[in-house]
């Protein structure tokens, strides 16, 4: 579809998002699952579009349907997390496509900004806390009929899944087989499965350099999981940017937990938190080494897809000195 | 081997080539490429430069540890195997040390600006 077409069918549902036609609209971005387009309504409201490219199925299988995105999206809102307001959700089969659209939100996402930028040098020591109390909400949302059916995985369940691309790309990587090693024999029972982001990170997390946390953007990887999980996953390594602090180079792990506890999060243990930690770090190397097979085969032939390949190596110091701080 | 120009000359030329002329005229994706582009080229600069010898490194530490002889491809095969399989057991304090000797000299290769090289090799 042109953009002409999407202007005519955004248009037409203009009523619905609380105007009478929309302009402006452009292209943000576009990977592979998703196009997000940006609009502003004749009001002079912004809006942003979250599409599925027409024609496409589901590129990677593990890509939630848009409409389940945005439903969690307007349940996580429910429990008072900070999240865009979604004001429509399109059926595969309308005129717009699979999407929902959603309110702009302002604020910086890029991560190296928010953990390095001096115009967020007042706000920085806020943002783990603000972050732990975002998860508690998330995490608070009722797992019942009225939600889409998702993914339930446990600890084991991901380094299965997460070995299997590995076995399957072939590469001898010898903390990698250490890690995974050592995560599967202590792997943490899912005692208490809670909601998922599944990809809360700095950089999928939108700050305002006066406020803080503003936005929590990107739930196409929702599940059902260990609440450690997502704390984990903001503490992996490479999602620090050069920052020097643990939660995503911007905070301490005790403001996290604690923002957590503040918010009604039962309480989580350090340990269970750099375990996931670990965990994020294995799971992002074995994405490196998947995107650098997209290069190898010629998926993409691009440099970036290349390199990538290169910063699996990264994953394995930051492994290295968790698994010698495990023993 | 050829030494006028060496080959890391060669790449410090390239490099500076995508800096100093090409990357001006590029935009957006384009200008972000050509800056992987350069770090590519720098990675291998470093593995030409300090690649055999970390490998050299690692052979030795692998017939220590394994008690065996082979090529680099080999025997960290079979590390990898034991590892997986328990035969070799991971909290080793040899076998740590090898990890850790080798994922240092890799990350020297790959990102020497990396935080986390620093944390394990201050």
């Amino acid at each position: 579809m042109q953009a002409n077409d999407l202007q005519a069918a955004l248009n037409d549902i203009a009523p619905e998002l609380g105007g009478q036609s929309i302009t402006g609209l452009r292209r943000l971005s576009g990977g592979a699952s998703q196009e997000t387009w940006a609009f502003s309504l004749d009001t002079g409201r912004p809006l942003i579009l979250r599409r599925k490219p027409p024609g496409t199925g589901s590129v990677t299988g593990l890509a939630t349907p848009l409409a389940t995105e945005a439903a969690l999206i307007r349940a996580a809102a429910k429990q008072g997390a900070p999240v865009p307001e979604v004001l429509a959700i399109c059926d595969p089969g309308s005129d717009v496509g699979e999407a929902y659209v959603m309110a702009a939100v302002e604020g910086e996402t890029l991560g190296k900004r928010i953990a390095r930028d001096d115009n967020f040098a007042a706000i920085r020591p806020k943002l783990a806390f603000q972050c732990g109390e975002a998860l508690a909400k998330i995490h608070a949302i009722p797992l019942d009929e009225s939600l889409p059916p998702l993914n339930r995985s446990s600890a084991l369940d991901e380094l299965a899944k997460y070995e299997a691309v590995y076995r399957t790309l072939d590469a001898r990587r010898p903390i990698f087989e250490a890690a995974f090693k050592w995560l599967k024999d202590t792997a943490p029972p899912l005692e208490r499965p809670v909601m998922l982001h599944g990809d809360f990170r700095n950089g999928n997390l939108m700050f305002s350099p006066r406020t803080g946390l503003a936005a929590v953007l990107d739930w196409e990887l929702v599940h059902i999981g260990d609440p450690a999980e997502d704390m984990g996953w903001i503490c992996t390594a490479s999602w620090r940017f050069g920052g020097g602090k643990p939660v995503g180079g911007f905070g301490d792990y005790a403001d996290l937990l604690a923002g957590y506890e503040a918010a009604g999060g039962a309480p989580i243990a350090l340990e269970r938190v750099l375990y996931w930690q670990m965990l994020g770090s294995l799971k992002w190397g074995c994405m490196c080494l998947g995107m650098y097979a997209s290069f190898a085969n010629g998926t993409d032939p691009s440099v970036e897809r290349a390199m990538i390949g290169r910063r699996t190596s990264e994953t394995e110091i930051d492994l290295m000195a968790l698994l010698e701080r495990a023993q | 081997m050829i030494t006028h120009p060496t080959a890391p000359e060669l790449i410090d030329s390239v490099i500076k080539f995508i800096e100093e002329r090409a990357a001006p005229n590029l935009k957006d994706r384009d200008a972000f490429l050509a800056r992987v582009a350069v770090n590519a080229l720098g990675a291998v600069k470093r593995e030409l430069e300090q690649g055999p010898a970390a490998e050299a490194r690692a052979v030795e530490r692998l017939r220590a540890l394994l008690g065996r002889d082979g090529d680099f491809a080999t025997l960290n095969a079979a590390l990898c195997d034991g590892l997986a399989d328990g035969g070799i057991d991971g909290s080793d304090p040899a076998v740590l040390a090898h990890l850790k000797a080798s994922i240092i000299d890799q990350v020297r290769i790959d990102q020497p600006q990396y935080a986390g090289l620093k944390t394990l090799a201050p």
